[in-house]
């Protein structure tokens, strides 16, 4: 199989482990199929926050409570953190040793927490000024919409957690590294959305 | 409850009469431009369509009859599943007369949009409709009176119709003079009404807003120019003033018994509504 | 509401929510049929439990169907839940019917609230749990064995998309009991149903068991679509496909795209009631449009997942039973994958009084009529499979008929409601509720129980009794008429929808006509249950082991009625359309392979049930703010899924010996079967074994 096409889209294990590619093509491919569900969750929401957006009822509005600095510098901790995934998935590939696929986690899953730490702190300084969701509609599209992100990436950060303890239990079986591959996707998707929330929520509320 | 015995009787008395009764409460029997123009569109579409069903209605009993299992003098041919000349003709007459149905949509849509003035020489009556639960209030800013549960219009003189809800969603439908739109909280929707005869007509609302929302009829009368001047005096002369108190009874939510009038009302009371319903902090 | 009990523990709920208390201090008729409904409920469930007791069946129930993965039992428990909301909800229709006859310028005989949760627990339970299960059930019956596969590409996830529907009914059912379900109808519009306007705990059941049905039917569509794109057995091309598994595969494809719309309304509502956020109230800058929007970007996409996989059903149903090909395959493929996209642009057609432009109205109008065309093309190209065939009026074929009788005048005022000016004037009437009866009943409705006819002999080895049968079927076709017909002129003289009591005595004698299709509708359950009782009674005249009853087409009928655990001995190797129909007339079908193998199956799993019923506690928690409950059900959740990913061992191997002895005895059966003539295929000489000619 290691001529032949990508079972799926993304990292193929065909090269390096025929047995785990084998039962990847389905696994892979319905993990797809959810991830697109969920991006259609967010553009509904991003949908809702962008008719939403000027209904601030005379409370807070954009321009007041979004900060471009921390909002960047989370930008850079988490696509940093997509950069240490691949570092992982790479290593579990080509075989790499446990350690080392760990160190990699470990970084990622420290760098997901950093990033959930800064944007509650965001959100503590929103609360702070009385920007919050029961304030407006506004509020309540925007603690809809980027909330629902910071819960993905906590469930991220859980996900990490039981993949570095399978990894000790089980070392690097098909089903781990099946599973390490999915939440790869996981993983990269969270960030494209994060862009997206950075790019038409952020950015456009301080250009204002 | 009617007791079970007399039920027949009344039911089978009542059936041939009883059925015409009930179509002259709607567009059947509009009174209106508007109601006319769509009863009038509604006979063209549903002409159109007895050409689009009629032969599904004649060749599924012959086909299933004619090729039945019994029968078999019949043609049988069991690997027989295409053929481009039947192709065509599945596809192509829907096509067309769909298309066909679109520029007739688009127009009458256009047409008899409920946001499109009326050509009339008199300039529109001005209407404010408030929704609230589980009645309507009409107010007459022009005329600085309003009413409750009723709508008194003069006959030929459209009638525009601004609408906002004090509650709820809710929506305000006279079958006989024209169709519905919503009324929303916070938001302002148009509508264009006229009556083309004398009468008494049946409006409602049709959105579900609670216990009361059975209850929660209008009667549109429509009225010569004349009367419907002595209805406006009379409600001036005779009727309390929309006060507070009176205003914190609309808004309970509840049903009048029967319809009630207001001889004054407070300027932009439908504009205070809305923006009431809009800017509110919290619940 | 009243005052709650220890509210640290129970939350909100109080001595008040029971019905039965409530009956008892008013003891009126309203209060009564409310505690007759709960009575219902909990004696239905402790005769059950009183029953598996005394037959010692608890275990069997457990290990051989609750926590069972195989597709075909979890197909089948589906349909169970299907057939028993159907029964509740067909209910609850007779007494709305029969509240509005008797409710003519009279009181009637319940009040308006009850008449309320009567409407919204019938439109939520008929689609979400009636249509939806057992059309999830019927597609997760066969397709993988029209695909030639095993399983589902996921099992563990079939089973837990199985739960949560379960768990979602549950909640409906618990809401008769304790507490009130919402008045809010079907579709939950606020402000109406935000906490303002009501603060009881009716929406909150409504939002639960939605989501809960939304979740679960997104993961059934992610398994559908997944198993159809990647388990097919080797030449099986999507273009060898029976059109049971396109429709399915549609349908799927719109589950996953569908269902996040109403799963984001339903959450962005409850984050309103329970957060006091901003989305859709009147106060703040919150906007009830949106929720119109997201509810019906779900809504209309989902009047097609309920109807595609029929029109599946009735292009098996109607070339098997005119024993002949399906005419214009290529184009009925083209027709509902057209039909697919169309669904996701007409949803604005839900509310074209919104008082938006003419023009988005008009666009919204011609597309709603452009999926008129391919829906038309399908009528077609069924009446042109019957021509030039044998026809056989056997009871699936009989909802057939009757569908593109009764289908296409619902198509009719589908175009008329799709005109905007003509919908402005029969919009929220009862002029609506007969449109989309008539497009639901014939389309869904006959053909989900079509296929109940047409498959039950597959999945139980005998044939359910045809005299019930079409007894069943006349009583469902008399009864829609009489029901539906008059409500399209009650409409059209401007009764609204929901209405509790009728002012107007012009509408009694259509009132009336209504009530007795109501009535009949329900004798036609009824005779559907005694058709099931007849059928097991006699089930050892009517067997059909050898699994080919109808002689059928597609691969399901190639193998024993019922199937093995594993469907196939050996996976097929296909090389045309209609397989096994080709195999019989050219082919040996019923030849013995040279070997067998040992068979890998996934083992039984408590997971599913846990996390199902974790969900139900958590939901019912949630709707009574019980906190710590929630938070309990939410952790057991997250636990369970969490464990499982530590098990390894999820495979049991079936020995090469026993598929053998399985095979033999079936094999040997069919040996022994005497070939059926079409004619006489609907008598106890049908042992499942069709006669072809060669």
């Amino acid at each position: 199989m290691s001529e032949g096409r990508p079972r799926h889209a993304g990292l193929n294990l065909g090269d390096t482990d025929a047995q785990a590619d084998e039962g990847a093509g389905s696994a892979m491919f319905g993990f797809w199929m959810f991830l697109m569900s969920d991006a259609l969750v967010f553009a509904l929401l991003f949908a809702t926050y962008g008719v939403m957006q000027h209904a601030t009822a005379g409370g807070p509005g954009p321009a007041t409570e979004y900060k471009i600095g921390p909002t960047f510098i989370e930008t850079l901790v988490l696509l940093t953190s997509s950069v240490t995934y691949g570092m992982a998935s790479v290593a579990m590939k080509h075989g790499a040793a446990i350690r080392h696929i760990m160190l990699w986690l470990a970084v990622t899953l420290s760098l997901g927490l950093l990033f959930l730490a800064l944007e509650l702190h965001d959100f503590a300084d929103m609360f702070a000024h009385g920007a919050y969701p029961s304030r407006s509609g506004f509020l309540s599209a925007f603690f809809g919409l980027v909330p629902l992100h910071g819960l993905h990436v906590l469930i991220g950060g859980l996900w990490l957690v039981v993949m570095m303890v399978q990894l000790r239990v089980f070392g690097t079986d098909p089903q781990v590294k099946i599973n390490l591959l999915r939440l790869g996707l996981f993983w990269h998707f969270l960030d494209i959305v994060w862009i997206a929330i950075f790019s038409t929520v952020y950015l456009p509320g301080l250009i204002r | 409850m009617t007791p079970p015995r007399a039920l027949l009787p009344v039911l089978v008395a009542s059936l041939p009469l009883g059925g015409c009764d009930a179509l002259r409460l709607g567009i059947v029997d509009h009174a209106g431009p508007v109601a006319a123009a769509q009863w009038h569109l509604y006979l063209i579409v549903a002409a159109v369509l007895v050409f689009v069903a009629g032969p599904v209605l004649v060749l599924v009993p012959l086909m299933a009859w004619h090729y039945r299992l019994s029968n078999k003098g019949d043609a049988y041919r069991p690997d027989w599943g295409f053929s481009w000349p039947l192709e065509i003709l599945v596809w192509v007459p829907p096509i067309g007369i769909v298309i066909g149905l679109a520029f007739l949509l688009w127009n009458t849509t256009h047409a008899l949009d409920p946001y499109r003035p009326l050509a009339s020489a008199e300039p529109p009556l001005e209407v404010q409709a408030v929704a609230l639960d589980w009645k309507w209030l009409f107010i007459y800013p022009g005329e600085g009176v309003a009413s409750v549960d009723r709508l008194v219009i003069p006959v030929g003189r459209p009638v525009h119709l601004s609408l906002t809800s004090g509650t709820v969603m809710q929506s305000l439908l006279i079958p006989q003079l024209a169709g519905q739109v919503y009324a929303m909280g916070g938001m302002r929707t148009q509508l264009y009404i006229a009556a083309s005869r004398q009468g008494v007509f049946r409006g409602e609302n049709t959105q579900y807003n609670g216990r009361g929302f059975q209850d929660q009829k209008v009667a549109v009368i429509a009225t010569d120019a004349s009367r419907y001047t002595r209805w406006l005096a009379a409600v001036r002369a005779s009727t309390p003033m929309l006060d507070g108190t009176a205003l914190a009874r609309l808004t309970r939510r509840s049903v009048e018994t029967r319809p009630l009038a207001f001889s004054r009302v407070p300027p932009h009371l439908f504009d205070r509504v809305m923006s009431v319903t809009r800017t509110k902090e919290g619940q | 509401m009243s005052a709650p009990v220890w509210p640290a523990v129970l939350g909100r709920f109080g001595w008040q929510d029971l019905p039965f208390v409530l009956a008892w201090q008013h003891p009126t008729i309203n209060e009564l049929i409310g505690a007759g409904a709960a009575a219902m409920v909990v004696i239905g469930a402790g005769v059950v439990a009183l029953l598996l007791t005394v037959t010692h069946r608890w275990r069997w129930l457990w290990s051989e169907w609750l926590t069972s993965l195989d597709h075909k039992k979890i197909g089948i428990m589906y349909i169970v839940i299907a057939f028993v909301m159907l029964a509740r909800a067909l209910i609850e229709a007779n007494l709305m019917r029969l509240q509005q006859a008797t409710a003519i310028n009279a009181p009637g005989i319940v009040a308006p609230e009850h008449f309320a949760e009567l409407f919204s627990t019938h439109g939520s339970i008929m689609i979400f749990f009636m249509a939806m299960p057992f059309l999830t059930g019927v597609i997760n019956y066969l397709v993988p064995l029209q695909i030639g596969a095993r399983d589902v590409a996921f099992p563990l996830l079939n089973a837990i998309g199985l739960w949560l529907t379960g768990s979602g009914a549950a909640l409906m059912m618990i809401s008769l009991v304790i507490g009130r379900f919402s008045t809010g109808g079907w579709s939950g519009y606020p402000p109406y149903t935000e906490i303002a306007f009501n603060p009881g705990v009716g929406p909150d059941y409504w939002i639960w068991a939605v989501t809960l049905g939304s979740i679960a039917s997104t993961l059934a569509g992610i398994n559908i679509a997944v198993t159809i794109y990647k388990m097919r057995c080797p030449g099986m091309h999507l273009m060898r496909m029976q059109m049971f598994c396109w429709t399915s595969l549609c349908t799927a494809i719109l589950m996953v795209f569908a269902m996040p719309p109403l799963t984001v309304a339903t959450a962005l509502l409850a984050l309103d009631r329970y957060l006091g956020f901003h989305f859709f109230t009147n106060a703040a800058g919150g906007n009830m449009m949106n929720y119109a929007n997201l509810f019906w970007m779900f809504g209309h996409p989902e009047v097609y997942i309920v109807i595609l996989p029929a029109f599946g059903i009735y292009s098996e149903v109607v070339s098997t039973f005119s024993s002949k090909e399906l005419y214009g395959y290529v184009s009925l493929v083209i027709a509902t994958m057209g039909i697919a996209v169309l669904s996701f642009t007409v949803w604005l057609h839900h509310f074209f009084t919104m008082g938006q432009s003419p023009s988005i109205n008009a666009a919204f109008g011609i597309a709603t009529m452009a999926i008129g065309v391919p829906t038309g093309v399908k009528i077609y190209n069924w009446i042109w499979t019957m021509f030039r065939g044998e026809v056989r009026f056997a009871t699936p074929m009989l909802y057939a008929l009757a569908f593109m009788m009764t289908f296409v005048l619902g198509g009719l005022t589908g175009i008329i409601l799709a005109f905007p000016p003509l919908d402005y004037v029969v919009h929220n009437t009862t002029f609506l509720v007969a449109h989309f009866h008539n497009m639901l009943i014939p389309g869904t409705l006959y053909g989900l129980i079509a296929a109940y006819t047409f498959w039950f002999p597959k999945a139980f080895g005998f044939r359910l009794n045809e005299t019930w049968g079409r007894i069943a079927c006349g009583c469902w076709v008399i009864g829609f008429y009489l029901a539906f017909m008059p409500l399209y002129v009650l409409g059209a003289a401007g009764l609204a929808r929901r209405t509790q009591a009728i002012d107007e005595a012009a509408y009694r004698p259509w009132l009336y006509a209504a009530e007795l299709g109501a009535v009949i509708l329900f004798c036609a359950l009824a005779a559907l249950i005694v058709q099931l009782w007849v059928s097991v009674r006699d089930r050892h005249a009517n067997r059909v082991f050898a699994g080919d009853p109808w002689d059928g087409r597609g691969l399901e009928w190639s193998v024993s009625a019922p199937p093995p655990e594993y469907n196939f001995a050996h996976l097929p190797h296909v090389e045309q359309r209609h397989a096994f129909y080709d195999d019989k007339r050219r082919h040996a079908p019923y030849a013995p392979p040279p070997h067998y193998d040992a068979i890998a199956m996934p083992r039984n799993s408590a997971v599913a049930p846990v996390i199902g019923i974790a969900s139900a506690i958590a939901g019912f928690a949630l709707v009574w703010y019980i906190w710590w409950l929630a938070i309990a059900g939410l952790v057991a959740i997250i636990a369970t899924v969490i464990a499982r990913s530590f098990v390894r061992d999820t495979e049991r191997t079936i020995p090469a010996a026993e598929v053998e002895r399985e095979q033999a005895l079936w094999l040997h059966a069919v040996d022994k079967a005497h070939p059926v003539p079409r004619e006489r295929e609907l008598t106890p000489a049908n042992q499942g074994l069709a006669e072809v000619h060669r």
